[in-house]
């Protein structure tokens, strides 16, 4: 556990890494990013917490039954949409021109809307949901086997 | 003399390996195929995305990004089940 001044700017600063994170997965059809990359923005502020405070605290609240359901529920809405198109081609992307997410922007470069692109939106999500799942339990189980514990159920 | 022999060939392999590379490469500019022209082109009404690269990542390659998917959760499964052996040991002693 770090000093006083370090715990109290990254209770500060987890808010605003946790909404860039989730800017950048809800995002990623419209700017530069998607679900691996805003996952990992989000993993990165768990590991601040990680340094800022101790393995041991962390893991009263992050529980590996929660974080591998988690990883789980993401990887099942990703191959469950793949799946969704296969009448016509496996990742057909279905829910163009569907009321839902299924606006077509113009062609060329736009601002954006966010009522776009079909189940990409909803794949960022899942994939996203998935990264941060997997690499928190991962970053958290090496740092509690470096300190000799064990990660809880 | 080993050292000397072992220098000349290292010499003579990467010569041939950077002339390969020289030779063979892809002139640059000069797409080797029309598929990128076509996702350029086709990508936003198709896909209904203004992000091509997530279009291509989500929907064109989807099949690679499933596997990419694969691979990060046999990797977290991997950790999870090397780095929990120990309190399997103590219960089962």
């Amino acid at each position: 556990m770090l000093s006083k001044i370090v715990r109290t700017v990254a209770n500060q600063l987890i808010l605003f890494i946790l909404i860039f994170g989730l800017y950048v997965i809800a995002h990623g059809h419209l700017t530069p990013g998607g679900g691996f990359q805003g996952g990992a923005v989000i993993v990165s502020g768990v590991v601040m917490l990680l340094v800022a405070f101790s393995s041991q605290e962390l893991k009263k609240s992050l529980r590996e039954r929660a974080l591998s359901i988690m990883e789980s529920t993401g990887a099942l809405i990703f191959i469950g949409l793949a799946f969704a198109g296969i009448g016509i081609v496996f990742f057909y992307n279905f829910l163009v021109g569907t009321p839902i997410f299924g606006g077509v922007p113009a062609t060329g470069p736009g601002p954006g809307d966010i009522w776009t692109g079909g189940f990409i939106p909803l794949m960022n999500l899942a994939v996203g949901l998935k990264v941060v799942a997997g690499l928190s339990a991962v970053v958290l189980a090496l740092a509690l086997f470096s300190s000799g514990e064990e990660l809880e159920e | 003399m080993r050292k000397v022999v072992g220098l000349i060939v290292l010499l003579v392999l990467v010569a041939f390996l950077v002339s390969g590379m020289l030779l063979f490469i892809h002139p640059f500019g000069y797409p080797p195929s029309d598929m990128d022209d076509y996702i350029i082109e086709n990508a936003q009404e198709e896909t209904g995305s203004n992000n091509v690269v997530t279009s291509v990542v989500f929907d064109y390659r989807g099949f690679d990004t499933l596997g990419e998917a694969t691979i990060l959760f046999t990797a977290v499964m991997g950790v999870l089940l090397l780095l929990r052996t120990e309190k399997r040991r103590k219960e089962s002693s």
